[in-house]
């Protein structure tokens, strides 16, 4: 099982890359259509502004391979701008759309607090997940975004609060995505990945 | 639950060896990055800045390998800067592995460096490093290590990085730096009140008490120093037990 990472040149691949490394897993780099068709599971790590991700998408011809490979089944974990991806839209680049898979739209977070939300905040976990399975009970996790899914659904795992709440993890059968970076959130982060990985096998 | 106030151990890096100094002068040997960035990294940091101290161009590629030897290491996220005049520049340091760049000198000179590297990389990838120095009733811009004044107002300038882009501030007081007499709070609140963005303290930590004073008083959201983590004066851990302690949120290592 190798996991595929898709790179669209604005994300933070590397790190994600070593920290799957670290558990064990092999993966590659991934930027053609080609790619995703023959991937066995998926990773959207994204930093940045929601329309380099959806642009770059859309330019290099990803979006239907993408959609088809997720409603093939295989897994797929998106990380912060990876979970935005999965709505309607977003507030951040409200012309274009997202990949439409779940309801809603991300919104900025409330400019009564500062932003970004930058740094270690814990979770409200909300229903029993296969992503969050053994992570300790009150665990920090690493968070770096403005803008967030802050409208509840029926695919929420856990909930974060800062400024207003909103969706830290998320789980739709194959689709789990992420506001955090598990890359970057020491040992519950590792476990979270670790917990994707056992999916994909 | 409470966004928690983060620790950031720094590490001054002179090609590919750690460095420390007083008031940027007086340079010694501190250490390798990696092997440093790896203890830090259990022992409960919760993020890591590396700084090209030298910044030019010869040393680029040292600098960008050092980045790749400390990102290896870590499972908390890094930031790097130093000599960071580009675009390009930037994308090379953050494909070598860092998370997010600090803008200073270049910044300065050429304002829309930070809108560039914003709407490229994420205002959360943007750090605007501001170095300041008590002169008169104000806090002047210091430049080039901080050896040249840049006639600007610290607190302006950090208003209108935000408004340019900058998702951080860090700001370093450079009549603490190398003092260990502690933070100067003044100068923290008065930028972390102006902007609407998180603000690292750096400058003159020693004490517990003087994170406990930067994170009441000094409204910072974050607190840096260097040499007191390089030479074990002060743990990570102890530190943050202590911050619990006197009731402000840390992340507790397990």
């Amino acid at each position: 099982m190798k996991i595929t990472l898709l790179d669209y040149g604005a994300g933070n691949v590397p790190s994600v890359e070593r920290a799957l490394q670290r558990l064990g897993a092999e993966s590659q780099r991934a930027i053609t259509p080609e790619c995703i068709a023959n991937a066995d599971a998926l990773v959207l790590p994204g930093v940045g502004h929601f329309e380099t991700l959806m642009r770059a998408l859309d330019e290099r011809g990803l979006r239907a391979p993408l959609l088809d490979a997720l409603g093939r089944g295989v897994p797929f974990l998106g990380i912060c701008l990876g979970l935005h991806a999965l709505y309607l839209a977003s507030d951040e680049a409200p012309d274009l759309a997202g990949l439409q898979l779940l309801l809603g739209r991300v919104r900025s977070l409330p400019s009564s607090v500062k932003l970004p939300h930058m740094g270690w905040n814990r979770l409200l976990v909300k229903r029993q997940s296969r992503l969050l399975t053994g992570v300790e009970a009150g665990a920090y996790f690493y968070f770096a975004h403005t803008y967030a899914a802050i409208d509840d659904c029926p695919e929420t795992v856990a909930t974060c609060s800062y400024g207003a709440d909103f969706i830290a993890v998320l789980e739709k059968e194959n689709i789990c995505a992420v506001q955090f970076h598990p890359e970057k959130s020491g040992a519950a982060g590792a476990q979270v990945l670790r917990n994707f990985l056992g999916l994909c096998a | 639950m409470t966004l928690a106030r983060r620790i950031i151990p720094c590490l001054d890096v002179d090609g590919a060896r750690v460095v420390k100094g007083v008031n940027f002068v007086g340079l010694r040997d501190a250490g390798d990055p990696a092997q440093l960035a790896a203890r830090y990294n259990s022992e409960g940091a919760d993020e890591l800045v590396a700084l090209d101290i030298a910044a030019s161009r010869d040393h680029r590629p040292t600098f960008l390998a050092t980045i790749r030897r400390v990102a290896a290491e870590l499972a908390i996220p890094l930031t790097a800067g130093g000599g960071i005049r580009s675009a390009q520049d930037a994308r090379s340091v953050l494909r070598a592995g860092a998370d997010k760049i600090t803008l200073n000198t270049a910044a300065v000179a050429r304002p829309a460096l930070i809108s560039e590297t914003s709407l490229e990389f994420g205002a959360q990838a943007v750090v605007l490093a501001i170095d300041a120095k008590r002169i008169g009733d104000q806090w002047m811009v210091m430049v080039r290590g901080g050896r040249e004044p840049a006639n600007r107002d610290a607190i302006a300038w950090a208003k209108e990085a935000v408004a340019l882009g900058a998702g951080e501030i860090l700001v370093t007081s450079m009549d603490r730096d190398g003092t260990k007499s502690g933070f100067d709070t003044a100068l923290t609140a008065a930028i972390s009140s102006a902007v609407s963005v998180p603000v690292i303290a750096s400058g003159g930590a020693k004490l517990p008490a003087h994170f406990a004073d930067v994170f009441t008083a000094g409204l910072a959201d974050a607190a840096l120093a260097a040499s007191i983590f390089h030479d074990d004066v002060q743990s990570i851990r102890d530190l943050k037990e202590f911050l619990s302690a006197h009731g402000i949120p840390v992340r507790l290592p397990c």
